[in-house]
């Protein structure tokens, strides 16, 4: 069970898919125009993102290696066709603000970036964890950058107004424009608050890093990144 | 006789323009027009003038400050951004408008790529735009002598006629500084007399607008049409003073004309057959995304190298 909390930590913070991956861009930018329509992207993404990742574990086996991709996006598909009929008879408010963005999820590149890089390779029930861990930090990303775009953009926040009547929404915030000024701040923030963890010497201990760049395999680690940037600062 | 030799590599003798006297020249070319606007709109526009700039110059100030880096607001490039930005403004922006423009301006288009020299559009023009979207109603509202009307160029734009004197003056609706050709025009000789402008870029820019509105407006050449055209809106204010600003205008010399063209066909293209009346600022901005491609091409080739045989 360790294993599992352990991958929904990842998702949620360590690897998440909008503020560390930067995976999944399009959405993020395109339907983040409210809190609200982040939320149901996010959450419409976890549940296809749990359910594909369940069956592409279990398939693992029997999936050649030479027609995955295909195989992945065959499946990943079919979830995205259900998840569309329920919300278009069910939340139908939501099915038209999402509208396009909803088939669209097919080539979410998280979705096939988990089944490559995790669920193929790993039991059924971690996998399930990963999916979800990464479906609700993708959630939590897109509802926080749609928080901010809707009460700047437009006073509001899930639509009830809490900017008093004088404020002037800044319309730009709900345009596209909008959502590339949000995200980029919000990833400097928690960039930010990495780099103060990082120092503290939290994040050496959590990777197993041994100070040493040469003999570590981990190409994303930031802090190669970091002493790369200062040599070339000289 | 001094026996000592100094040592260093060129360049050995330098010439004694820095970045804070051509901007302080700048200030000085916009005075005409800035005291035209403030004569013209009343004190209300002394106060937006006042408060942006003081705005641009205080964010980055702050912005410096908290980032440790040198403070540069002595060289008066803030300054004037914050002028720019200011002449831009319509009489009746409030005062969060004018430090709204002013933060956005230095913090987000000029201080966060990289601070003077690194901005990769014109700050007080993407300012201005980033207003003109949010608050569409309110840039575009003019009131003038208690009216609100529309500008010329907007009247222009329904087929009204407009009085071509009065746009030459100065004595109609708009932002803060367009309004006065005459004040802008001895601005402009003023920068071209003291060597910080030349008339690559305003000259093509403007031949070419004009080339745009003969084609293609529909009323051949219509010499009252067509006066009203070049002094109606920013385009003067544009050509002269922000077109050819160093940091975001092409540094080739066959890249400025280059550049002066593409700014004479987008601005022709947005008012013959853009939605709205205007289309200055955002014809400069882009063609400031256009630079670096544009120098690519006009690449100078170096001395004593030979050609292709």
């Amino acid at each position: 069970m360790n294993k599992c909390t352990e991958r929904l930590f990842n998702g949620l913070i360590k690897e998440n898919p909008t503020f560390v991956l930067m995976l999944g861009m399009c959405p993020t930018l395109a339907v983040t125009t409210s809190a609200i329509n982040g939320l149901g992207m996010g959450l419409t993404t976890t549940v296809v993102l749990v359910m594909s990742n369940m069956l592409i574990s279990m398939l693992r086996k029997i999936i050649p290696d030479s027609a995955r991709v295909p195989s992945f996006i065959v499946i990943v598909a079919s979830f995205v066709t259900m998840v569309q009929f329920l919300l278009e008879g069910f939340i139908p408010s939501l099915y038209d603000s999402l509208g396009l963005y909803i088939p669209l999820i097919v080539v979410n590149c998280i979705i096939l970036g988990r089944a490559e890089s995790y669920a193929s390779k790993n039991p059924v029930l971690p996998s399930i964890f990963d999916g979800l861990g990464m479906g609700l930090g993708f959630t939590v990303g897109l509802t926080a950058i749609g928080m901010v775009r809707e009460i700047i953009g437009s006073g509001k926040i899930f639509g009830w107004k809490i900017m008093p009547a004088s404020y002037e929404p800044i319309t730009i915030f709900v345009l596209a424009p909008g959502a590339f000024f949000v995200l980029a701040c919000l990833v400097a923030v928690q960039n930010k608050v990495k780099a103060a963890k990082a120092k503290g010497g939290q994040q050496e201990a959590a990777s197993g890093c041994d100070g040493s760049c040469a003999s570590c395999g981990n190409g994303s680690c930031g802090k190669a990144v970091f002493s790369v940037e200062k040599q070339e600062g000289k | 006789m001094n026996e000592t030799f100094n040592i260093s590599s060129s360049p050995h003798i330098r010439a004694k323009v820095t970045t804070g006297n051509i901007m302080f020249l700048v200030l000085i070319a916009l005075m005409p027009t800035t005291l035209f606007g403030i004569y013209n709109f009343g004190v209300q526009a002394l106060g937006i003038v006042f408060l942006t700039v003081a705005s641009a110059v205080a964010t980055e100030y702050l912005f410096e400050r908290f980032m440790g880096k040198k403070i540069t607001i002595a060289d008066g490039s803030a300054a004037v951004t914050g002028l720019l930005l200011a002449l831009n403004l319509p009489p009746t922006a409030p005062w969060w408008m004018c430090v709204l423009g002013a933060v956005f301006a230095i913090l987000v288009v000029k201080q966060l790529f990289g601070g003077l020299g690194q901005n990769f559009m014109n700050p007080a023009l993407a300012a201005r735009c980033f207003l003109l979207i949010s608050f569409t109603g309110r840039m575009t509202t003019f009131v003038y002598d208690g009216v609100s009307g529309a500008t010329p160029l907007a009247q222009l734009k329904t087929g009204e006629s407009v009085n071509t004197m009065d746009m030459l003056i100065g004595n109609i609706a708009g932002t803060i500084g367009e309004t006065s050709v005459i004040a802008i025009m001895i601005g402009a000789m003023f920068l071209l007399f003291m060597g910080v402008i030349d008339l690559r870029i305003p000259g093509t820019y403007l031949i070419t607008f004009i080339v745009m509105i003969v084609l293609f407006s529909g009323k051949g050449f219509d010499l009252n049409y067509l006066t009203a055209q070049l002094c109606g809106g920013g385009l003067m204010l544009g050509a002269w003073f922000m077109a050819t600003d160093y940091v975001t205008a092409p540094i080739t010399k066959n890249g400025q004309i280059l550049y002066g063209v593409c700014l004479g066909v987008l601005t022709g293209l947005f008012r013959l057959l853009g939605r709205s009346a205007e289309g200055v600022s955002y014809a400069i901005i882009i063609s400031n995304l256009l630079v670096p491609l544009i120098e690519r091409v006009t690449r100078p080739r170096p001395f004593g190298k030979g050609g292709e045989r």
